[in-house]
């Protein structure tokens, strides 16, 4: 038997009660679309995610106070004396570059604009470090360095934020606890906003911080230090190096654990994938949940359908249709609907996840959501599949009505 | 009827019983029933309700199995078939023309013309053979009305098309006026008789009403579970 007129009677049954259809497949559109939203949405998170921790480089790495593994009584604070141990060429072949950086959260102001912001102080090396592209100035040099010049570089956004200008903002004076400084660079905009805002960041001289914004001028103390290893095959033995410079540096003996820890890159980068797989399993759950009871649904209504229709399966039995021409027909049917289902539902997440898009986009945290076609795949094939297994009950019961009685309900 | 006697009845039902079963109490419906008929007749079944009409017109039309008894169609044993065998027979052999037509409400006329060629295992030129029906029975220029567009008359005969498209060796016609006005009721009658004498298809028809019964060849009637002598009959 052709499969063509079959298709065709499926669709006309579906059409002919178009409200009680939709209304059975919602569960289907819901669900699909959920789940195909929610992997979207999990997706361009990650990809963010991925995408602003790798803008930094592949090769860097994060040296910090304390053992978050172990107990340490007193551990000790990471000093300038720890970065210029760790610069020591000869100590260390694998490391190219370090920078140590103190922090600090505070209020810049601009006439009567203020924005809350985060404040970086550092070395000239950051921007190599970071991968800091200027698009208009320079960024802070040595001599700035060493004089203590009041001189800032800020990222574009904060720019924009505080000033209301786009470009033109080198030479403007803005005020941090008071003190003037001058903008002496702008930053290229990063893009990636999920952890810190590069954006929004403004560095400066460490010098100029400890004796300005911090007030712990000749300080030796860091908040933490940042290491470039040569290049990212280098990685585990700069990592190595660091390692035994530091507790050199700490005077650790042998038996004492680390009193600080080194992350890199990629162990941020696993963390962010293993957070984000959670959720989106979790929520891929909750959408199979609601797939499930669409399939009850659709179950139920074909049941209906069947009783419905006894008479006419009644009528194609006594013209030769077989039994399983019958259970073809109304498996047919419940897939047809289910995957109709799932069609619309993968429109629906789509919408949906386009909409979390743009909020995310207005809310200054860009996320891209992404519509794999694996994800449209398999949300197809799982809809027909819900389809078939929850309408083959029903057709098995359409199947196995005895001809004479089915030509004679009423 | 001497003159069958050299031919293979279509029909040969020799010492058929059926019975149902209410819980465990055997009701009989047929109790030996023995039935010939031959090609190129129209023979009518007749008998009040209850007598066994509708179970041996199902047994005739391979609706159902016979608790006991033998039936061959064309000289084939179908009394023994199974399920998906008696579908075929069926699909060959039996055009159905019912009391209330059984078209498919949303398919046009053609398509419920074409709808036993789509489960045959020949279903070559189906438009072809299907409108060709349509044309025989008079409605060419309805082939594309929906049933609720056409007259109960015009629908009973789509429902003749469609038994007739498969060219079958027997049309089993259950009370075919049963819902028709008395003029319809004969046109439709007339159509029977005509495609009898015309194409020579063996026509039983069920009916309990005698003046359909009167215009066929000959009457079986139908008493308790028996064929019985029409005078019989009361």
């Amino acid at each position: 038997m052709n499969f063509l007129p079959v298709l065709k009677e499926a669709l006309n049954s579906i059409a002919a009660n178009r409200m009680r259809s939709f209304l059975t497949i919602l569960g289907i559109i819901i669900g699909v679309g959920a789940v195909i939203a929610l992997l979207a949405i999990g997706q361009g998170a990650q990809a963010s995610i991925a995408g602003e921790i790798e803008s930094i480089g592949t090769n860097v790495l994060y040296v910090m106070p304390g053992n978050l593994m172990e107990d340490i009584t007193n551990p000790q604070k990471l000093t300038l004396s720890d970065v210029s141990n760790l610069s020591n060429r000869a100590r260390a072949p694998h490391i190219a570059r370090v920078a140590p950086v103190i922090f600090s959260s505070t209020t810049i102001t601009y006439g009567s604009d203020t924005l809350s912001t985060n404040v970086t102080g550092s070395t000239p090396d950051i921007q190599q470090i970071l991968n800091l592209e200027i698009q208009e100035g320079s960024f802070f040099t040595e001599s700035q360095q060493s004089s203590r010049a009041s001189v800032i570089v800020i990222g574009p956004r904060a720019a924009e934020r505080l000033t209301g200008k786009s470009s033109g903002i080198v030479g403007t004076v803005l005020r941090i606890n008071g003190h003037p400084f001058r903008v002496i660079g702008v930053t290229k905009p990063k893009g990636g906003n999920q952890f810190s805002s590069p954006d929004f960041m403004i560095y400066m001289p460490i010098s100029s911080m400890q004796m300005r914004v911090k007030s712990s001028a000749g300080s030796e103390e860091v908040d933490y230090i940042i290491v470039q290893a040569q290049d990212s095959q280098s990685m585990s033995l700069a990592i190595q190096e660091t390692r035994e410079i530091m507790r050199s540096s700490h005077r650790l003996t042998p038996r004492q654990p680390d009193d600080f820890t080194i992350t890199n890159q990629e162990d941020f980068l696993s963390i962010a994938n293993s957070i984000t797989q959670v959720l989106t399993i979790l929520l891929s759950g909750i959408g199979g949940i609601s797939l499930l009871v669409g399939g009850i649904g659709i179950m139920n209504m074909m049941l209906v359908t069947v009783t419905e229709r006894t008479r006419e399966i009644g009528l194609r039995k006594a013209l030769g249709a077989r039994k399983s021409d019958i259970l073809l027909q109304f498996l047919t049917e419940s897939a047809l609907l289910s995957l109709i289902g799932g069609v619309i539902g993968i429109a629906f997440g789509w919408g949906l996840s386009s909409l979390v898009g743009l909020i995310a986009a207005n809310s200054g945290a860009p996320l891209a959501p992404v519509i794999g076609a694996n994800s449209i795949l398999l949300a197809t094939l799982f809809s027909a599949a819900v389809g078939v297994f929850f309408g083959w009950y029903p057709a098995q019961r359409a199947a196995n009505l005895q001809p004479v009685e089915a030509l004679r309900y009423e | 009827m001497e003159k069958h006697n050299t031919e293979q009845p279509v029909i040969y039902i020799r010492d058929l019983y059926k019975s149902y079963y209410i819980g465990e109490i055997e009701v009989p419906a047929l109790r030996g029933v023995d039935l010939e008929v031959y090609p190129g007749e129209i023979v009518a079944i007749m008998g009040p309700s209850g007598s066994g009409k509708s179970t041996l017109m199902n047994m005739v039309g391979c609706l159902d199995s016979p608790t006991a008894g033998e039936y061959r169609l064309e000289g084939q044993l179908v009394s023994e078939l199974v399920d998906d065998e008696l579908a075929l027979v069926r699909n060959e052999k039996i055009g159905f023309v019912f009391q209330k037509y059984n078209l498919l409400p949303r398919a046009t006329a053609l398509e419920n013309v074409e709808l036993p060629l789509r489960y045959s295992r020949d279903p070559s030129r189906m438009r072809e053979r299907s409108s060709n029906a349509l044309e025989r029975v008079g409605l060419a220029d309805r082939m594309l009305h929906k049933p609720n567009e056409l007259s109960g008359g015009q629908q009973q005969r789509v429902a003749i098309a469609r038994a007739i498209v498969n060219e079958p060796a027997i049309i089993l016609a259950d009370e075919p006026t049963g819902n028709l006005d008395s003029k319809s009721g004969q046109e439709i009658m007339d159509l029977l008789i005509e495609l009898n004498k015309r194409i020579g298809t063996t026509v039983v028809i069920v009916t309990h009403d005698s003046n359909i019964a009167s215009q066929t060849q000959r009457i079986v009637h139908l008493w308790d579970g028996l064929i019985v002598d029409h005078l019989e009959e009361a």
